[in-house]
């Protein structure tokens, strides 16, 4: 097998990397590109901690292969900031405890971002049904809900 | 002499005594004891146990003071989670 | 100054909902945990896993692995010697099989390669010749005489004659004649229960990187809840010694209990010593649900009799706990925490350990005591409906209270419970009618929470700041809690203060992130050191003042005569004490060792509102309340998420988590695809009360509060469903198809 010269985006920045063909994205946003804000909680699409976005679209990047990623705009949580300016979302998971151990906070905070790019006003029942493919082992989710409920009515009076 | 209380199925190295008397001023010497009166107990006693006194349990707690009236129950070393 | 005193004390920032010092690293994907560490020219390495449920392993090639371009190194049984220690050897069997496999999934050899790719092909090329031998995964069936043995010779001597090869444990607790209970009782219930191993299910596999240099110094970076137990275990595995080898716990992504023992560094480390690179092992999924540690599988008997009015006159119980294919003792838990919410006049439980072919226990939060609570708290339901009683009257009028003798001995000193129920009876989730098809479901809970050995070093830094050196990994915002405490009695602001996490090079021991012990004696630690820096900063004034040591008080962050005797001076702050430390004395600082005893026992009640679909069995949860005793809420945020997440965790156990497995022995679901843990539009909103009974055993009335949450659920679910449908549900988990066979036998 020889490996792949692939050029994206990341975050806004043109960025190339070489990777295997049977490598996934997740790998190479953590091992090529040292972005380990992606977690790989299962590997198998069921987690959503290595949530991104691709081309504006939610995806497990464990379930992407890294070669088709070519030209492609990815999204990872280390790009949700800008600078040290804290994205709402961001804010209100720190302001309503939305964590606990955290290892779920980057897919979930990247699924809750492409949510409310969607739908700057969702209904618990819509935030809840969003997030369903994002595991939270810690937190029963009850802070997550309102961290990003929270956010969101920030950010539409904003 | 402080009275000592054991689980049940510590009974049977104990002639079936729920409660034994010992001569002890401490943790220690409360464990110190009974491996020597009831040489049975020693394994259990080797492996670990817990102690509560007047309510409050303790692992490993050597010089911890007991009383003569105190109430000390011997208690499998607890462990969590 | 009343130092030691309790009770009622004014905090002035106890109880706040401050920000936690690692939040911007975890929401802006800095943290770096267990796999996001790297180190130049590491290699990847892999675990070959046993595919039988239990099999004799009669060779193992591994020469064309090696063979392998990129192969580094090859690991197997032979390369690990066996520790004297039986907790030890125990452990050292688990991460890598002997001369059997003992479970799908028991690790039998392991390589390190350039890639993983190359890692992965050389799996591929180790040839192990097995003798599959005949299993069993089945508790109950493990304890039969004639069953599959597991391993031989492991009994303990508290196992009475002529029980078979399996058992490897008995205990029995209780007090009082069981016989006159049970016949002044109006109505007996008798009922016999199972629920599923289920695992902790946190998010981050397990996950480490190795070195060990030639001169065997070693260094190990992983997820862990103790990063002193990794190195105590991995040092005794591969006969090292402890300076040698230096543990450094990263962020941690969950543990539940899951991460206190070791799995797969001492085999990164043998990797390293082997190659002389780098190694670094990472988890996948699979091999965490395969071969890291569920609960216990546990069938359980219950009996409890009861008068007319209410009151349980007699209480038995017999535990069968199986932690797979290692002895434990966690039955012992389950068996004093069984009755543990009720004052009794005769209570007895037993309980069994017994071995099967499946992955080795690991504590998971309040560990044996949830399986207990249930079947009891089962029981207790039957009996209210039966006799036609409210459960929150009855669990009131039963309730365990100061001066009870418990269940399993000791004499209870100030605890919440009942509070706890009296809180649930007057919440108006108890008070609002049910409709149509919903049902309500009580339960209460029990933990023991402990201390433990732990040491904490508080520097004053020269500027006023403070740093606290801790050794217990955050599992979820104890950074903060700590810092609370530690600002609180020195009286300084909360964002003067940084707390780490030390690697074990760089602080003496402590005990593992378990039993809810950390804000209780990390905190009591950290009070403590505290204190003995206080103490030191009213030395350096009073030599300034050239007054008595004792004529100076510590209040409000600064050092004040004492009184109208001791003379009259300005007070001066930690701010200007420490800016002047080097001229009086040298760096202030304060130290605080000890083996902590007094956690002080929890109690918990759930409230739980469902309903079932009776065409699918599917169960719809719609409003959940947890109320719980925290002696003191040090971060109320903390608390709440502890006691949410707990609640949650419970309600996947009792409605969807369990491990399944084939007839070959083979585990059916290791993927969370098929182990499904609850998801968010799975739940409603989890309330919850906060008591705040203050314990005694605590400068500032702390409980732990991270392990009773998880313990009502059980029943609290389990009650409700058996009253929705009209039907007594006996197993966990009450899976859509187990309701629906529930459905349909009792129709007939
Ligand atoms: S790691 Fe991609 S979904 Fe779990
Ligand atoms: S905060 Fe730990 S998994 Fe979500």
């Amino acid at each position: 097998m020889s490996a792949i010269t692939v050029s994206t985006t990341v975050n806004g920045d043109a960025v190339d990397f070489i990777c295997q063909p049977d490598e996934s994205l997740l790998d190479a946003l953590r091992g090529r590109l040292g972005l380990t804000g992606a977690k790989e909680g299962c590997g198998t699409g069921d987690c959503g901690a290595c949530s991104v976005t691709v081309n504006g679209r939610l995806v497990c990047s464990c379930l992407m292969l890294a070669a088709e990623a070519e030209g492609a705009e990815i999204g990872t949580v280390e790009g949700i900031a800008k600078g040290n300016a804290l994205h709402p979302l961001q804010q209100s998971f720190l302001d309503h405890a939305g964590l606990q151990c955290g290892v779920c906070t980057p897919g979930i905070l990247v699924a809750a971002k492409a949510l409310l790019d969607r739908n700057p006003d969702p209904t618990d029942e819509e935030v809840r049904y969003w997030l369903a493919g994002n595991l939270c082992r810690c937190t029963g989710y009850d802070k997550i809900i309102r961290a990003v409920q929270s956010a969101a009515a920030q950010m539409r009076s904003a | 002499m402080v009275k000592v209380l054991l689980w049940g199925s510590l009974r049977t190295h104990t002639d079936g005594q729920a409660e034994v008397e010992v001569e002890a001023r401490t943790f220690k010497e409360v464990l110190d004891r009974l491996a020597e009166a009831y040489p049975g107990l020693r394994p259990q006693i080797e492996r670990g146990v817990s102690m509560a006194i007047d309510g409050r349990i303790y692992r490993e707690a050597w010089f911890t003071e007991i009383k003569p009236d105190s109430e000390v129950v011997v208690m499998p070393y607890m462990t969590g989670g | 100054m009343a130092l030691d005193s309790h009770g009622k004390r004014e905090f002035k920032q106890i109880g706040t909902r401050v920000a936690r010092p690692d939040g911007i690293d975890k929401v802006t994907g800095r943290a770096l945990y267990g796999a996001d560490m790297s180190a130049p020219g590491m290699l990847v390495g892999r675990i070959l896993r046993s595919p039988h449920a239990h099999a004799r392993i009669l060779r193992i090639d591994t020469s064309e692995a090696e063979a392998i371009p990129g192969v580094k190194a090859v690991v197997t049984g032979a390369d690990f010697s066996i520790p004297d220690d039986a907790a030890l050897a125990d452990i050292s069997v688990n991460v890598m099989a002997r001369t059997k496999a003992l479970y799908d999934g028991h690790a039998v050899a392991a390589v390190a390669a350039t890639s993983a790719q190359a890692a992965k092909a050389a799996l591929k090329a180790i040839k192990v010749e097995y003798e599959v031998l005949p299993h069993v995964t089945d508790v109950d069936a493990a304890m039969a005489p004639d069953a599959p043995v597991v391993q031989k010779g492991r009994s303990l001597e508290s196992v009475p004659a002529g029980m078979g090869a399996n058992v490897t444990h008995h205990c029995e607790f209780g007090h009082g004649d069981l016989e006159a209970g049970f016949a002044r009782a109006d109505k007996i219930v008798e009922r016999s229960f199972k629920t599923a191993a289920t695992h902790q299910g946190y998010i981050e596999p397990h996950a480490c990187l190795a070195t060990m240099n030639g001169d065997g110094r070693a260094d190990l970076w992983c997820c862990t809840q103790g990063q002193y137990m990794v190195r105590t275990v991995c040092a005794g595995v591969l006969g090292i010694e402890a300076s040698q080898l230096r543990v450094t716990a990263s962020e941690i992504g969950g543990g539940f209990g899951g991460k206190t023992t070791v799995f797969i560094e001492p085999v990164a480390l043998m990797l390293a010593k082997k190659s002389g690179k780098p190694v670094k092992i990472v988890m996948t999924r699979d091999e965490v649900f395969k071969a890291t540690g569920p609960t216990v599988s546990t069938s359980i008997d219950v009996k409890i009799g009861m008068t007319k009015a209410g009151r349980i006159t007699a209480g038995a119980a017999t535990l069968r706990y199986s932690g797979g294919a290692f002895p434990n003792t966690t039955v012992d838990m389950g068996a004093q925490a069984a009755f543990a919410a009720y004052d009794l006049d005769a209570v007895r439980t037993v309980g069994w350990n017994i071995l099967t072919n499946r992955p080795k226990e690991s504590a998971y939060r309040a560990p044996g005591a949830p399986q207990a609570i249930y079947a009891v708290e089962s029981v207790v339901d039957e009996l209210c409906l039966a006799l036609n009683l409210d459960p929150l009257d009855v669990r009131i009028l039963n309730a365990a209270r100061k001066g009870t003798k418990s269940s399993y001995g000791p004499t209870f000193d100030d605890i919440g419970l009942l509070a706890t129920l009296e809180a649930a009876k007057a919440h108006p989730h108890y008070n609002t009618p049910l409709k149509p098809g919903q049902s309500r479901g009580v339960s209460c809970g029990f933990w023991f929470n402990f201390g433990g050995n732990t040491c904490v070093s508080l520097n004053i830094n020269t500027d006023g700041t403070v740093g606290v050196t801790e050794g217990n990994p955050d599992i979820g915002g104890s950074r903060a809690s700590i810092s609370l405490m530690a600002a609180e009695e020195l009286g300084v602001p909360y964002d003067k203060v940084r707390t780490i996490i030390a690697d074990t090079a760089s602080l003496g021991y402590n005990d593992v992130t378990d039993g809810s012990r950390v804000t209780f004696a990390v905190g009591l630690a950290t009070i403590k050191a505290a204190r003995d820096a206080i103490k030191k900063m009213c030395g350096r004034v009073a030599k300034i003042w050239g007054i008595d040591e004792d004529a100076v008080e510590w209040r409000d962050g600064a050092a004040h005569p004492a009184g109208p005797n001791a003379g009259k001076f300005p007070p001066m702050t930690l701010e200007e004490i420490a800016a002047i430390s080097f001229e009086t004395g040298g760096p202030i600082a304060g130290h605080y060792e000890v083996n902590a005893d007094g956690a002080g026992v929890s109690f918990g009640v759930h409230l739980c509102d469902l309903e079932v679909d009776k065409e699918t069995g599917q169960t719809t949860i719609l409003r959940y309340t947890v109320f719980q005793d925290a002696g003191k809420a040090v971060h109320p945020d903390y608390v709440e998420g502890q006691m949410q997440g707990g609640a949650v965790q419970g309600i996947g156990w009792a409605l969807n988590e369990e491990y399944i497995y084939g007839a070959d022995g083979r585990l059916l679901n290791a993927g969370f695809l098929d182990y499904r843990i609850p998801v968010a539009s799975d739940l409603p909103k989890i309330d919850t009360q906060i008591l705040e009974i203050p314990n005694p055993g605590h400068p500032y009335g702390v409980r732990g509060v991270g392990e009773t949450g998880i313990v009502p659920p059980l029943a609290a679910v389990s009650n409700a469903v058996s009253r929705a449908i009209d039907v007594r549900m006996h197993e966990l988990p009450m899976s859509p198809p187990r309701v629906l066979k529930a459905i349909k036998a009792a129709r007939g």
